[in-house]
């Protein structure tokens, strides 16, 4: 079985699997225990403007993907400050604006877009070396940026009201953490597509959640669970000819259900 | 001349043009114990949060020891109403108290916070639980953890909401033993919609239903909670001993 990763395509889909779990560990487990999923899932489907306005212009949808999926992060977490709409509000409409973008551009751009599901529903087995790169970059900044800022994080997760009455400028942190959700999604989009990606942001620390009670090994165990069962879906995707991102979404559900149920 | 803890004027404060704090004036000295009554939605929170910093005012000072609150932000210790974080939350006894510790922006915690944080759970009799995760405590076991937050970096002010809530009321008696003791390095100040809170190591009353009605001694209090309440209130508390007033 393992000859399959002597295919040049497998090792890439391997090292991209490597590379959005550790995107998924990291900043998964802040909107895991941070309770921002719904937001980041608005934040993903945001990002689906940006992919059709890198078709419009020709340029690469995963790079322009990082302005739109960061604006939109901006826009939701500073919505309450600045505006009487609801962050929930500004979930549903963003979450739907977003696509709707993507497409109009999609539309606006001349010829056929042949990999366009692909962003949608992800496509492991396509990414290129310049998707690589690009989330190679991506992850580096983000476990930067939260080493730096790993007690302010923890802070504003754990009691907003109370690490501001400290001295945590919490509501610049919030947003600096929405900022990561957003380059996360970046990092995700090519592997399982917007539609997907939320599951990978929220099953691997859901699941290492009932195993740690300490960020820092939360996260560790979230990103190696992600890339156990990010490799699982992807060899199963090249045995059964299943499409990759669904099939990785389905052994993470089912890795969720075995060890919900092995936890009583 | 001593510098007041607290030093309220004249503070007006709108949510929506609807006016939740009317002309307030308050001064609480330094070794004070006050309690700040009233029905729910009478500004009692919103009060905490300009004292806090937190909210600013639309018209009229608040200082916090001489200072604005935001400056003097060090000197206060603040135990918020609820804390609404995830069950599973993966934090400890320990970590979070040291959250209280927080310096700023790229400076670490020290050996010193971390004696700090040891030393606290000491005085609050929970240092042996100080590696469990933050959910797996009992509502008292809890709220100490939040109060030993609150103090860990050694506040002149603590400042509490509705901390009753979250407690058994046999509780109430270990909790108020628990202040006295605070109280002798700390100025208290405590909200609370529930009149019976109030028990006799209070000193101080304010009652607040958008105006402040009373505040001063616990003694003369009655007349100004029957005027937010609407009715005649008698103060009993639920602790020993149950009267902390004369009848009137």
């Amino acid at each position: 079985m393992l000859e399959i990763f002597q295919y040049p395509f497998m090792q890439k889909a391997l090292v991209a699997a490597v590379l959005i779990s550790v995107a998924c560990g990291v900043v998964g487990s802040y909107v895991v225990i941070k309770r921002i999923v719904s937001l980041s899932g608005a934040i993903s489907h945001a990002a689906f403007g940006g992919v059709g306005m890198g078709y419009f212009l020709g340029v690469n949808p995963v790079l322009a993907a990082i302005p739109f999926s960061i604006v939109s992060a901006m826009a939701i977490g500073g919505v309450r400050q600045v505006a009487k709409i609801s962050e929930d509000t500004a979930i549903g409409i963003l979450w739907s604006v977003g696509m709707a973008i993507g497409v109009i551009f999609i539309n606006l751009t001349p010829g056929y877009a042949p990999d366009l599901f692909s962003y949608l529903f992800g496509s492991i087995l396509t990414v290129s070396n310049s998707d690589l790169l690009i989330m190679l970059v991506l992850d580096v900044i983000i476990v930067v940026v939260v080493y730096i800022f790993r007690r302010e994080f923890l802070a504003v997760s754990f009691d907003e009201e109370f690490s501001s009455v400290t001295g945590v400028h919490a509501l610049a942190i919030y947003l600096l953490l929405l900022a990561l959700v957003a380059l996360s999604v970046v990092v995700l989009i090519k592997a399982v597509g917007v539609i997907l990606l939320i599951a990978l942001f929220t099953i691997p620390a859901a699941i290492a959640k009932q195993y740690s009670y300490n960020i820092r090994n939360l996260m560790i165990l979230a990103t190696m669970l992600g890339i156990i069962l990010t490799t699982t879906g992807l060899v199963l995707s090249y045995i059964f000819d299943l499409a990759s991102g669904a099939t990785i979404v389905m052994v993470l559900a089912s890795a969720f259900a075995i060890s919900y149920y092995l936890n009583g | 001349m001593s510098v007041k803890a607290v030093k309220i004027r004249n503070v007006d404060l709108k949510y929506d043009e609807q006016l939740v704090l009317d002309d307030i004036c308050l001064d609480i000295d330094e070794k004070d114990f006050m309690a700040i009554i009233g029905p729910n939605g009478g500004g009692k929170s919103t009060l905490l949060k300009l004292i806090l910093g937190i909210l600013k005012p639309d018209s009229g000072d608040v200082k916090v020891f001489g200072r604005d609150p935001v400056k003097s932000r060090k000197l206060m210790g603040y135990l918020p109403q609820h804390i609404n974080f995830d069950p599973d939350f993966p934090i400890n006894v320990f970590d979070t108290v040291l959250t209280g510790r927080y310096h700023g922006l790229f400076k670490g915690y020290t050996d010193k916070d971390r004696e700090a944080v040891l030393k606290v759970l000491d005085d609050m009799e929970i240092k042996d639980l100080k590696d469990r995760q933050i959910s797996k405590l009992s509502g008292g076991q809890m709220q100490r953890v939040f109060i030993a937050r609150a103090i860990v970096r050694e506040p002149k002010i603590l400042i509490m909401d509705e901390p009753m809530a979250s407690i058994d009321p046999e509780m109430q008696s270990s909790f108020y033993n628990l202040m006295a003791r605070l109280n002798k390095k700390m100025a208290i100040i405590l909200v609370s919609h529930d009149v019976g809170a109030v028990s006799t190591n209070v000193d101080k009353i304010a009652c607040l239903n958008r105006k402040l009605y009373y505040h001063g001694d616990v003694e003369n209090s009655a007349h100004g909670l029957e005027e937010i309440y609407h009715c005649p209130i008698e103060l009993i508390s639920h602790g020993i001993p149950h009267r902390i007033l004369k009848d009137h």
